[in-house]
Parts: structure tokens; sequence; C-alpha cells
């Protein structure tokens, strides 16, 4: 069932789209970047895209911070979303059950794979990204400085990126475990997505507000930008253990819950 | 084949099927009316485990269901209110990727299940089309398929008919028979009469979420015990069984008659030519007409109120 979810995904048309529009939205900032040489003081957001103009290696980076706060996890949501409600859009869930395939496997193949499409989509990011940065800045991957000012090797380089990659896919679970959840509550896409996406935009906007700061620490989205701290020298583990936790919190508690609601529901459908 | 015990089920307050025992043999082909919104495809959800009952049994193919459902759909082909395809792939691999979701079957022989189920519902020409380019026909059609992938030892269809025009009805029908007398147990719903009575041996009314007639379809049109003469010397007959008349309209007489060999013969003797002589029978419509109330989507008022 699993490896039949990825057909699925990889023959889809809007997963490709959606991949192209990711790759995309990094590409096209670079190329502005590179034609009108404006930069960004150094320590505003996105983070690193200062120093992206002395040094494309570090676009890479640049593009994951870009994609982050909005674009990633939109895409998750809407494929969270369309998990369940989807199938029953089309009416091929109940196909599907009386194949028979069980409710948990079906749930669990969804689960995989949403996760492979967060993970293709950060590589396909980090890779476009890379080639982008490589072509139209100058590149000096001898001469990296890590956000704390101690100069980093390549293979440093290569490996915080490879983390910060695993990193950014962890922080989009907790987005789609809610929108998966919502997906079996409803049998609308796009009701489950835009669910999703209001819990997200709601803990975006409580983690900027000072008065919410009792329940900032438990909001998903609160160590979303803590890989960054994975480019300080030494690392500064404290924010990305939180926000793995956090992340593992809300992925066990969404999914048991769409777990529990899925089992038991009425297929009407 | 299957079994149900007081099956009931509440959405709510509202009671959609209410204490159903219904009982469908090994090589039945069982027919479930019922006007629309009786509760027939509830009914149906709940025997494949995907509507949970309220309370009540049932069993199929020895197993409780919902419990061990899982064990029982592999030996089921369903189809249950319209078949669900990705529209944006092609008939052919929607087939392919349900095979290729459940238990069984080796991945060498899947291209040639999936051949041989187009070729039974006749969609055997289907080119790379995607689905949502189907007429509505061509989307039964591979439901259908679909349905009979694996071989199913029991066929469960809602509706199977739904947008096929006469031709392809009667080509379902063929099928379906076919099935059946390779020992495939079908039990289908439909709220249209002459599909049921064309194809099925046993019938189950269901009106309102109660099953109020389950019986062998050919005792259910046993003789009314009146035959129906025509003939062009109506009156002398008329005159002659004086009294068991019960109805004239022109040459054709109803008359009380259970013995309609000795009354056609009385009738010769008499002189009298007859030229039709017909054992009436209740028709299927008038027996299920008398058992079930308007349609549920009729609303009619409840008081004389305008």
């Amino acid at each position: 069932m699993i490896l039949v979810e990825l057909q699925k995904l990889v023959q889809r048309p809007r997963t490709w789209v959606s991949f192209a529009l990711l790759c995309g939205l990094p590409v096209l900032v670079a190329v502005l970047l590179a034609v009108t040489r404006i930069g960004p003081e150094p320590g505003e957001q996105p983070a690193f895209l200062s120093a992206v103009l002395s040094n494309g290696v570090l676009f890479p980076a640049a593009a994951l911070a870009i994609v982050l706060p909005l674009f990633l996890p939109v895409a998750v949501a809407v494929v969270g979303g369309d998990a369940i409600a989807g199938e029953a859009g089309t009416g091929t869930l109940r196909t599907l059950l009386l194949r028979p395939v069980g409710r948990t496997r079906l749930l669990v193949a969804k689960l995989v794979a949403m996760v492979a499409f967060v993970l293709t989509a950060v590589v396909l990011v980090v890779a476009t990204s890379l080639v982008a940065g490589l072509t139209l800045f100058p590149a000096q991957p001898a001469e990296i400085t890590s956000v704390s000012g101690v100069a980093l090797s390549p293979q440093q380089l290569a490996l915080r990126i490879v983390a910060a990659m695993l990193y950014v896919a962890v922080s989009m679970l907790g987005v789609g475990a809610i929108a998966l959840f919502l997906s079996t509550l409803t049998d609308s896409p796009l009701a489950a997505a835009l669910g999703a996406l209001a819990a997200l935009v709601t803990s975006q906007v409580l983690v900027t507000l000072d008065a919410a700061g009792s329940v900032r620490p438990y909001l998903p989205t609160r160590y979303w930008l803590a890989w960054i701290d994975l480019f300080r020298d030494p690392i500064l583990w404290r924010d990305i253990e939180r926000g793995l936790a956090i992340q593992a919190i809300y992925v066990a508690v969404f999914l048991g819950v769409a777990w529990a609601n899925f089992a038991t529901k009425d297929i009407k459908s | 084949m299957i079994e149900t015990a007081r099956l009931t089920k509440h959405y709510g307050a509202q009671v959609v099927v209410n204490d159903v025992d219904l009982t469908v043999g090994e090589g039945q082909r069982y027919g479930l009316l019922g006007p629309n919104g009786s509760g027939k495809t509830t009914l149906i959800r709940m025997l494949l485990g995907l509507v949970y009952p309220t309370r009540g049994e049932i069993t199929v193919m020895g197993a409780p269901v919902p419990g061990r459902v899982a064990s029982v759909l592999p030996q089921v082909g369903a189809l249950v209110e319209g078949p669900g395809a990705y529209p944006h792939l092609s008939g052919r691999r929607n087939l392919a990727l349900l095979d290729a979701a459940g238990p069984g079957g080796p991945r060498r022989s899947r291209r040639a299940r999936v051949e041989e189920a187009l070729e039974r519902v006749g969609l055997q020409g289907l080119d790379r089309r995607p689905v949502k380019a189907f007429s509505l026909g061509m989307r039964q059609r591979l439901g259908l398929a679909a349905a009979l992938l694996r071989g199913p030892r029991l066929l469960v269809l809602d509706e199977p008919t739904n947008g096929l025009d006469p031709q392809g009805i009667r080509e379902i029908r063929d099928l379906l028979a076919e099935l059946n007398a390779a020992g495939t147990t079908v039990l289908l719903s439909s709220h249209l009469l002459p599909e049921v009575e064309l194809l099925c041996s046993h019938i189950g009314v269901i009106d309102r979420g109660r099953l109020v007639l389950q019986s062998d379809l050919e005792r259910l049109r046993v003789p009314t015990g009146r035959v129906v003469v025509t003939t062009p010397d109506a009156d002398r007959a008329g005159a002659m069984l004086d009294g068991r008349v019960e109805h004239r309209g022109g040459d054709r007489l109803v008359v009380r008659d259970s013995e309609p060999a000795l009354l056609n013969r009385r009738l010769v003797e008499a002189g009298v030519r007859v030229t039709e002589l017909v054992v009436e029978r209740r028709s299927l419509e008038d027996v299920i007409l008398e058992v079930t109330r308007p349609g549920a989507d009729r609303v009619d008022r409840v008081d004389g109120r305008r």
C-alpha cells in the first residue's frame, strides 16, 4: 500500500507543480539579487541572504529560509489535507477500503507518502538553489564563515546543510499531522488544507506576540527557525532539541486522534 | 452467505435501518428493492464494514462483520454508490493501482487480471484516456471491472446499472447471470423493479429502514384464483358463468375460477369461442405497492393546512 501511495504521488501532476513552484521561488530571488545586487542588510530576514551576494555556496541555506515560513507548509497542508478527504471526494476511499486495505494501513501509507513529499521537496529546493547560487554568484567554498564568525570547512558546511534539511522536514510534520487529522474529519480536501493553514497562521501570529508568551513554547512554529543555530560555532543545540520534541508531540497527538477518528468512522462518502 | 439479525443503524435521532433480518443464501441472485432514501445503501455499507451498526449482528460467509471484515472482503467484489476512480489516471492504471493496493495475487499476473476484468465488462478497447473523460456508463463499467478484479465469491452491487443505456443494462444483466451460473452469489440493490424482476431469484423489499418483504420471487407470483377469458361471445359466456364473473370489459371477462382447464372445456363445449384464456397472477408491482408506502423523496403535507 505504501508503494501504491508513492506511485499515486508521483503520478499526480499537482505534486510536480508544487515542486516546481517551491524550487522556482528561491531561483527567482537569486536572479533578482544577482541582477540588482541589492542585498538585505546583514541580520535581516530571510537569513543568510545578505551573505549570498559575496558567496553563492551559502544560497541553499538562504533558499531554505525563503520557502520555510509559508510556501513549504502550504504545500504540506495541501498534501496532508488531501490524504483522506481527497480519496473520499473521488469515491476511491470506499473502493480502497473494500479492496480491502485496512484503515490503519491506509493512514500509515498516507503519512509515509507525505514524509516522502516533504523530503523530496527539501532536497529539490537545496539542489536547485545550489546550482543557482553557484552560477549567479561568486563561489568561494574555501571562505565560509558561520553565523558566529568562525570559518567552516566545505565538509562542515555540507553536513550542516543536510542536518538543516532534515530539521526543516521534521518541522513540517506537525502541520502535516494536523492536516491529516482534519482530512479524516471532512470529505472536503480544501476544508482540511485550509484548517491546517489556519492553525499555522494562528501559530505564526502568536509566536510574534509578547502577550502570548506563556503559550509560545508550545506552538508548532516556535522553533522553526532553530536550524539557523546549526550554522553557529559551536552549534547551539537547545532550540533544535526543543523544536524536534515539539514536532514529535504534535505528530503523536494528531496522528493519534486521526487514527482514533478514522478507524471508528462511518464511511458515507 | 449473508445473515443479519436485528440490524439497526441510527444517524443521530434518525433511524436509517431498523431491525433488519436479511438472509442471502449461497448461489442466490438477491435483489434488494426499495425507494430512494429507504436505507438500501446504508444497509449495504454495513454489510461491507464501511458503516458500523448501532445494534444487531452481521455474518458474511461465516465471519462476523465488522469484527473480522478483513478476512471476508478479499472474497467479495463490491460496487457501492457509483464507481470511484482517480480522474487524472487512465482506466487501466486505476485498476492496476487498486489491484496493487490490497493483498493477494502476484505482481506478474496483474496485467492479465486487469485485462480480463476489462474484457468482462466490455471495456477491453480502452485507450489511455483519463477517467475524467469517461461517460457515466463507462465509469459504471469500470467500477464493475474493479469489483470483478479478484474473481469474488460474492458480488455486492449498489445500483449497478446506473447511467447505462438499455443495451448496457442488458449486457450487465447477462454478465451477472453468467457469473451467478458459475457459482457467484449476487446481491444487488435497485429502486427499479424491472431490473430486479428480470435478474433475481430472491427479493427483499426495504421501506423506511425496515425489511418489509423477503421472499423467493416465484412464490410471490402465485395465481390470484382468477382467470381472464377473452372471447367474441362474451355475452353468452357471461350468462353461462353468471355469478362468477367479477369484471367485464368489452370481450374480456375476469372469472373467479381455480381450475382453468375445466373452465376452458365447459366454455368450448357450450360453443363459446375462446380467443385467449390466462390464469391471472399478481404482478410484482402490486405485491410491492402493497407492502410499501410512498417514496421517501415525496414530502406530503402533514395536516390539511395550506
